[in-house]
């Protein structure tokens, strides 16, 4: 019914004046685009309203540099410092493993591999990154935490340490594809030039087409950064959340997971569910900070 | 492709049918403590059998069901705790509707078995560190626990009277993830819901006594707290709604409630 309604007016339209009928389609499409610029519009105001109370009544000062939180005592302390901390860590250590390992995956994926290898590592690649945040949490509590209680000889392995080789594993995918279609784009004009010039291979690999392809690879790591940085189930599994300044191989609580953990349990218009929502707030703004700068990487590649 | 358009189509239309069908029916909706999932779930699915009135069960904890009650998004609320006085100041009722046991869990491999509530307690505020101190192994204890506002932490800490003092190693968001984490850790003790609790780990008993519906319900055995059913005393219930908790409150419902790994009072 509804389509062939639709499809007689536009028919009618179109014969009478295709110039309406371009611009109505145009409109559509203006109006579909500004769904999802609504939705950002909509989570940023929402974020901010909510998540300013807390702020101003904890004080900016106290909230983000105290290092307590025990939001549900007698006598409650709402200080984030322990969280800031260990996402920055947590995602830098995340970086420092994952992107060596996905560096270097992906020259030997664009230039070395063979075809069939090739495909065959893509399509775990793909999977990889298919793979539910839940199922790593899982893998890694089973697998991991025990793991690392044996390998380290601590009294238990749920730490900064798992949530740091979880994070790593989950941005691994990121980073390869991201780098490999950058490797890729790379002219095969600079690479023969540099064969013809005398250079091995691996030199023309490394002093050629990684630095042609490098804002592409730099927007592989923030890319990474990103998802490290908002990832909450994987890491709510294995890190143990309890809100302690970060160390290796001791429980600490994320960003992501301290908003997530306590959510369910607290009661709206308190002080915590208002706090728990300025926690989101800051963690908006970092996610903020890390588009910049992805975008920045991005546009400086197209001028190139 | 039109066809299959087509015929997607068709089939869409009858699911939506379908889905129409089922929400029409009259429901009951409870909303509340994670921990009275089996319990309720068993009950809504016998009632459900009996009436063909569906329960549907949200679980978002224990304040978030109070607060559901309170503005009227769900029928009945359930908490793991009772009211407090603010709670039923503003017009809410509790009823409580089963004792449940929280049980105090080790490894298997653990050799202690028998601790009474003030070491438990010592334990938890990090004062005895180590399992030899208690005749186990020499080695660190591991305080697993639940995160902060969680109904089995509330109780447990009330019980044991170290409200804000727990030293955790790990605070977790499920017992399930609890039950996981000690099975895999000998070290590792922590608390969790008598109902939920598996072969995986060992349940301790408390000052002798083994958590057991007799002992919970004699309250010899102390670390026990009660499921709450939560509605407003001004305003009343669906008749469906009504219907259900007249049913669960009544001693037609105890075996179910047994069976559910809590203890029935009524």
């Amino acid at each position: 019914m509804h389509r062939r309604f639709i499809r007689d007016l536009l028919e009618r339209i179109r014969n009478r004046n295709s110039k309406i009928y371009e611009t109505i389609i145009h409109g559509i499409f203006l109006l579909l685009g500004f769904i999802s610029v609504g939705c950002v519009l909509l989570i940023t105001v929402y974020l901010i309203i909510s998540g300013m109370p807390a702020i101003r009544e904890i004080g900016l000062f106290q909230f983000l540099f105290g290092k307590e939180w025990a939001s549900t005592a007698a006598e409650p302390k709402y200080g984030i410092l322990p969280f800031i901390l260990t996402s920055v860590y947590g995602t830098a250590g995340a970086i420092l493993i994952g992107v060596p390992i996905g560096f270097f995956s992906a020259v030997y994926l664009s230039k070395i591999a063979g075809k069939r290898v090739r495909s065959v590592i893509e399509a775990a690649v793909n999977l990889l990154a298919g793979i539910p945040s839940v199922v790593y949490g899982l893998v890694g509590m089973r697998v991991l935490v025990p793991a690392i209680r044996e390998i380290f000889n601590v009294p238990d392995g749920a730490s900064l340490f798992a949530a740091i080789i979880v994070l790593a594993i989950m941005i691994l995918p990121n980073i390869i594809k991201v780098s490999v279609t950058a490797l890729d784009a790379v002219p095969k004009e600079y690479e023969d030039a540099s064969l013809a010039l005398g250079a091995t291979p691996t030199e023309t690999f490394f002093k050629v087409s990684v630095p042609a392809a490098k804002s592409g690879i730099a927007a592989a790591v923030v890319l990474g950064v990103g998802r490290a940085i908002g990832e909450a189930m994987a890491v709510m599994m294995v890190a143990g959340n309890v809100a302690n300044m970060p160390s290796l191989f001791e429980s600490v609580r994320f960003l992501t997971t301290a908003v997530a953990s306590e959510m369910a349990y607290s009661s709206p218009g308190s002080l915590q569910r208002d706090a728990l929502f300025s926690i989101a707030l800051i963690l908006f703004l970092f996610i903020m900070m890390i588009n910049a700068a992805l975008n920045f990487f991005l546009k400086r590649d197209r001028v190139n | 492709m039109n066809k299959m358009i087509g015929l997607l189509t068709a089939m869409m239309l009858i699911v939506c049918m379908l889905i129409g069908c089922g929400s029409s029916r009259e429901t009951v909706a409870t909303d509340g403590s994670t921990s009275m999932n089996k319990v309720i779930g068993a009950l809504g699915e016998a009632f459900e059998a009996d009436t063909g009135i569906a329960v549907t069960y949200n679980a978002t904890g224990s304040g978030a069901g109070i607060q559901a009650v309170l503005e009227g998004r769900c029928d009945i609320g359930l908490s793991s705790r009772n009211l407090k006085d603010e709670e039923t100041a503003k017009g809410l009722d509790g009823t409580v509707l089963a004792i449940d046991g929280i049980a105090i869990i080790v490894n298997p491999n653990n050799p202690v078995s028998d601790l009474d509530v003030e070491t438990i307690a010592k334990i938890y505020t990090g004062e005895i560190k180590n399992w030899k101190e208690i005749g186990g192994n020499d080695a660190e204890i591991v305080l697993i626990g639940r995160e902060a506002g969680s109904g089995t932490r509330d109780g447990f800490e009330s019980i044991t009277d170290t409200e804000d003092k727990c030293k955790y190693r790990q605070e977790l968001t499920s017992t399930g993830d609890v039950i996981t984490t000690v099975a895999g850790n000998p070290d590792a003790i922590g608390y969790a819901s008598l109902a939920s609790v598996k072969d995986t780990v060992k349940a301790l008993t408390v000052d002798g006594i083994a958590p057991s519906e007799a002992a919970i319900k004699d309250g010899s055995y102390v670390v026990q707290r009660p499921f709450v059913l939560v509605t407003r005393k001004d305003a009343k219930l669906t008749e469906g709604a009504q219907k259900f908790f007249d049913y669960i409150t009544s001693e037609a419902a105890n075996e179910i409630i047994s069976s559910a790994g809590v203890v029935p009072v009524n």
